[in-house]
C-alpha cells in the first residue's frame, strides 16, 4: 500500500475489504512502523499545537489547557464504548439521548429532595437499562442497530423532556460538582480527565488484551463465522450496548456536575461528535478494524483543534467545517492517492471532461455564495 | 433484489384479505389503522377532513425529503446531511429573494433546486470518487454545510418582514381544495414512483443496493447510480428548502436542525430496509403519514407536550419493531 495505512488492527489484519492474501508481504521495517494511522494523528496533533501556539499566546497555558480538557471528557467517555460497538460493525445513535435521560432523571430526583448520590446512582442505573434495552432489541430481535438506536434516540430524549419539562435542576452540592469541576489533589488535572484516563486504560486493555476484545474484531469481520465458531455474539452485543448505556449515563453525571445544572436538552447532538471522534481515530465504520489508542489520539486532536479555533474567535458552528473536512479528508485523501497511483497514468477523455465540469460548477457555486452574501451582510 | 418489491403473484388465488397482507406495506397500514381507530375513540375530532388536511400539510416537506432519503437507503447508503442542505439552501435563497423581491418566484424554486444539486453533487463525488462510506461522508458534510450556514449568514436570520409576499405565497393557497404544499409532495411522489418502478435507471437503484456484485455483472455502472441518488437527494432538499423558508416565512441558522433523523425514520418505518435493495414509494408515504398522525394525535388526545417527544419516540420504536416482525412473518409464509 502506497498510501498511509489508515487502520491497523493488530493481528486480525485481514479486513472485510482487504484480500486475505496481501500483495505486499508484511514489512516490519523501522519505516513501516510509522505508516500507521496513529502516527499520522500524532503528527496532526503536533501540527495543530505548533499552529495554535503561533496564532494565540493563550494556547500553551496550563490553566487554559486544563480547563479545556474537561470540555471533552463527556465525549471521551462515550467514545470508549462506541469504539467497541463500531468495531463489531454496529452503531449507537442513542448515546447523547441516553445521557440526557439519565442526567434529567437524576435532576428530577434531586429536585424532589432525594440525596444527590442516590439520585446519581439511579441515573446510572437508568442509563444502563437504556443501553440494555438497545442491546436486547438488537441482539434478540435481530434488528439493525442503526434503526433501533434511531428509535431510542428519540425515545430517550423524549423521556428527558418528560422528566424535567421546562424545569432545570440546579444548586447541586459542591461534593457533586467536584466530579465535573474539581481538580485532582491540588494538581491542574481535572477529576474528569483522571476518570477518563482510568476508563481509557481499562477499555484499551479489554479491547486489545482479552478474548472478549478479540471477539469484537471477529464479529466485525465476519459475524456468521463468529456464530459458527462458537462466539457468543448475542451476549457480547448485549454487553457492549449495556456498557455504552452505562458510560453515557456516567458522562451525563459529569456533564451535569460541570454545568452545575441539568436541562432536558443536555448533551443534545453529541452523538455525532462521538462517532466522528471514533472514525477519525481509525475505527472502520464497516467494522473489524480500530484501536483504542487511535480513538484517544483523535479525541485529543479534535479537542485541541476546537480549543485553538475558539481562541482565535471562530464560532462553534463554523469550527464544524474544519472538523467535518478533517473527517472526510482523512479517508478521502488516502483513497484518491491510491487510485491515482494504481490507475495507469493515461487520463481518459470522459474523466477529464467530467472533472472540468465539476470544477466549473463548484467555481460558479463559490462565486454565487460570496456574491449573494455580500449585500445583505453589508446591510444594504 | 428482494421479491418484496414485486406485486404478489396472481397464480395462487386465495381470498382478497390474504393477497393484501402479502404486500410489505400491509404491516404499516395495519399499524396506522389501529392508531386511527384508537385515537378516534378517544377524540372524535381526529377523523375529520380538516384535521387530515392539517396532517398532510405538516408532512409534505417530510415526504419530499424522505422519498429521496429512501432512494439513498435502497442503495445501502444513508444521507445524514439533508438537514444541513435544507438549512444552507434556505438561507441562500432567502438572501437572494430579500435582495431581489421582484424576481419571479419560479426562479426562486429553480435556484433552490440548482443549489441543492450542487451540494448533493459534492456528497456524491466524495462517496463515489473518494470511496468514503456514505455515513461518514454525509456526517462530515452535515457539519460542513451547517457551518457554512453560519459563515454565510454571519449568524443573522431572515425574518418574515424581509421576504416578499409572492415568496411566502409559494407554499400557501389551496387550488383544487388541497394546500399547495401537499400538491408539491404529490407531484414529487408520482415522479419518484414512476422513476423507481418503470425506468431502467430506477430499477438499477434496487439492483445496486440489493446485490452490488450481480448489478456489476449485469452491466450496471453502480458508481453512476450512487452519484445520481445523492445528487437527487440534494435536489429534493433544494425544493424542500424553498418550501420550508416560504412556509415558515423565515430562514434561520438552525433551520431543519435534526430533520435528518426524521427522514430516516419515515423511510425505515415505511419498510425501507437499511441493508439496501428493499423499499417502495407507497411504503415511505405511509411511513411519513404514520409519523404525522402520531404527532397530530398526541396533541389531540392532550398528552402533555413534555411527554409528546417520548411518546413519539416510543411509537416509532414500536412501529419499527412490529413492522419488522410482520415483514418477517410475511417472508416466512411466502417461502413456505
Amino acid at each position: 500500500m502506497k498510501a498511509i495505512k489508515r487502520s491497523d488492527a493488530p493481528s486480525t489484519s485481514e479486513t472485510k475489504s482487504g484480500a486475505l492474501i496481501n500483495e505486499f508481504p508484511p514489512r516490519r521495517s523501522f519505516l513501516a512502523r510509522f505508516q500507521r494511522w496513529e502516527w499520522m494523528l500524532v503528527a496532526l496533533i503536533f501540527i495543530v499545537i505548533v499552529l495554535n501556539s503561533r496564532l494565540s499566546p493563550y494556547f500553551l497555558n496550563a490553566q487554559n489547557l486544563s480547563l479545556t480538557s474537561s470540555d471533552f471528557m463527556e465525549i471521551g467517555l462515550m467514545v470508549l464504548p462506541m469504539v467497541f460497538i463500531i468495531i463489531t460493525g454496529n452503531i449507537d445513535l442513542s448515546v447523547a439521548s441516553n445521557l440526557g435521560m439519565s442526567a434529567s432523571l437524576m435532576g428530577l430526583l434531586f429536585n424532589n429532595h432525594v440525596n444527590i448520590w442516590i439520585a446519581a446512582l439511579i441515573g446510572l442505573l437508568a442509563g444502563t437499562l437504556g443501553g440494555l434495552m438497545n442491546g436486547v432489541l438488537i441482539a434478540r430481535l435481530r434488528l439493525p442497530s442503526l434503526v433501533v438506536t434511531l428509535g431510542t434516540y428519540a425515545f430517550y430524549r423524549g423521556l428527558a423532556y418528560a422528566f424535567l419539562g421546562d424545569q432545570a435542576a440546579r444548586d447541586y452540592p459542591a461534593a457533586f460538582t467536584y466530579l465535573g469541576q474539581g481538580k485532582l489533589f491540588g494538581t491542574l488535572v481535572p477529576f474528569a480527565v483522571g476518570l477518563f484516563i482510568v476508563m481509557a486504560i481499562i477499555f484499551g486493555l479489554v479491547l486489545h488484551k482479552t478474548t472478549f476484545g478479540r471477539y469484537l474484531y471477529v464479529i466485525g469481520n465476519n459475524q456468521d463465522a463468529a456464530v459458527f465458531s462458537g462466539v457468543p455474539v448475542d451476549r457480547i452485543k448485549i454487553i457492549i450496548f449495556t456498557v455504552s448505556g452505562f458510560m453515557a449515563a456516567l458522562a451525563g453525571l459529569i456533564l451535569a456536575a460541570r454545568f452545575g445544572s441539568t436541562r432536558p436538552d443536555i448533551g443534545n447532538g453529541l452523538e455525532l461528535t462521538v462517532i466522528t471522534v471514533a472514525v477519525l481515530g481509525g475505527v472502520d465504520i464497516n467494522g473489524g478494524v480500530g484501536t483504542m489508542t487511535g480513538a484517544v489520539l483523535s479525541l485529543i486532536l479534535i479537542g485541541l483543534m476546537r480549543f485553538g479555533m475558539g481562541l482565535v474567535n471562530i464560532q462553534g458552528q463554523v469550527q464544524g467545517i474544519a472538523i467535518g473536512l478533517l473527517l472526510i479528508l482523512s479517508i478521502l485523501v488516502p483513497n484518491v492517492v491510491r487510485q491515482f497511483s494504481e490507475a495507469s497514468s493515461r487520463p481518459h477523455r470522459g474523466g477529464v471532461l467530467a472533472a472540468m465540469g465539476v470544477v466549473v460548477v463548484l467555481a460558479i457555486f463559490l462565486l454565487f455564495f460570496f456574491w449573494s452574501r455580500a449585500p445583505v451582510l453589508a446591510g444594504v | 433484489m428482494s421479491t418484496q418489491n414485486l406485486p404478489a403473484l396472481p397464480a395462487r388465488r386465495t381470498n382478497v384479505l390474504w393477497s393484501i397482507a402479502r404486500y410489505r406495506e400491509a404491516g404499516i397500514g395495519l399499524i396506522i389503522l389501529i392508531l386511527v381507530v384508537l385515537v378516534t375513540l378517544r377524540s372524535p375530532e381526529f377523523l375529520t377532513i380538516d384535521n387530515f388536511r392539517d396532517i398532510l400539510l405538516n408532512i409534505s416537506i417530510l415526504v419530499i425529503v424522505a422519498l429521496a432519503q429512501a432512494m439513498v437507503i435502497i442503495t445501502h447508503g444513508i444521507d445524514l446531511s439533508v438537514s444541513s442542505m435544507i438549512g444552507l439552501v434556505a438561507m441562500m435563497v432567502a438572501f437572494v429573494v430579500k435582495q431581489y423581491p421582484g424576481m419571479p418566484m419560479v426562479s426562486a424554486i429553480l435556484l433552490g433546486l440548482a443549489l441543492g444539486a450542487v451540494l448533493g453533487m459534492i456528497n456524491g463525488l466524495i462517496i463515489t470518487y473518494g470511496k468514503v462510506p456514505p455515513i461518514i461522508a454525509t456526517l462530515g458534510t452535515l457539519s460542513i454545510y451547517r457551518g457554512l450556514v453560519f459563515f454565510y449568514s454571519g449568524g443573522t436570520w431572515i425574518n418574515s418582514f424581509e421576504l416578499p409576499k409572492s415568496f411566502k405565497m409559494l407554499s400557501k393557497g389551496t387550488p383544487l381544495g388541497l394546500p399547495n404544499m401537499v400538491i408539491y409532495a404529490i407531484i414529487v411522489a408520482v415522479i419518484v414512483y414512476y422513476f423507481l418502478s418503470y425506468t431502467r435507471t430506477g430499477r438499477s437503484i434496487y439492483a445496486v443496493g440489493g446485490n452490488p456484485d450481480a448489478a456489476a455483472v449485469a452491466g450496471i455502472r453502480s458508481q453512476r447510480i450512487l452519484f445520481l441518488v445523492y445528487l437527487l437527494a440534494g435536489v429534493a432538499c433544494g425544493l424542500a428548502a424553498v418550501l420550508w423558508a416560504s412556509r415558515f416565512e423565515s430562514a434561520q441558522t438552525n433551520t431543519a436542525l435534526g430533520f435528518e433523523l426524521q427522514t430516516v425514520a419515515a423511510a425505515v418505518v415505511g419498510g425501507v430496509s437499511i441493508s439496501g435493495g428493499v423499499g417502495t414509494v407507497p411504503g415511505v408515504l405511509l411511513g411519513a403519514l404514520l409519523l404525522g398522525i402520531i404527532q397530530n394525535a398526541l396533541t389531540l388526545v392532550r398528552i402533555s407536550p413534555f411527554w409528546q417527544l417520548a411518546a413519539q419516540g416510543l411509537l416509532i420504536l414500536i412501529a419499527v419493531v412490529a413492522d419488522n416482525l410482520i415483514a418477517r412473518r410475511i417472508q416466512r409464509s411466502k417461502s413456505s
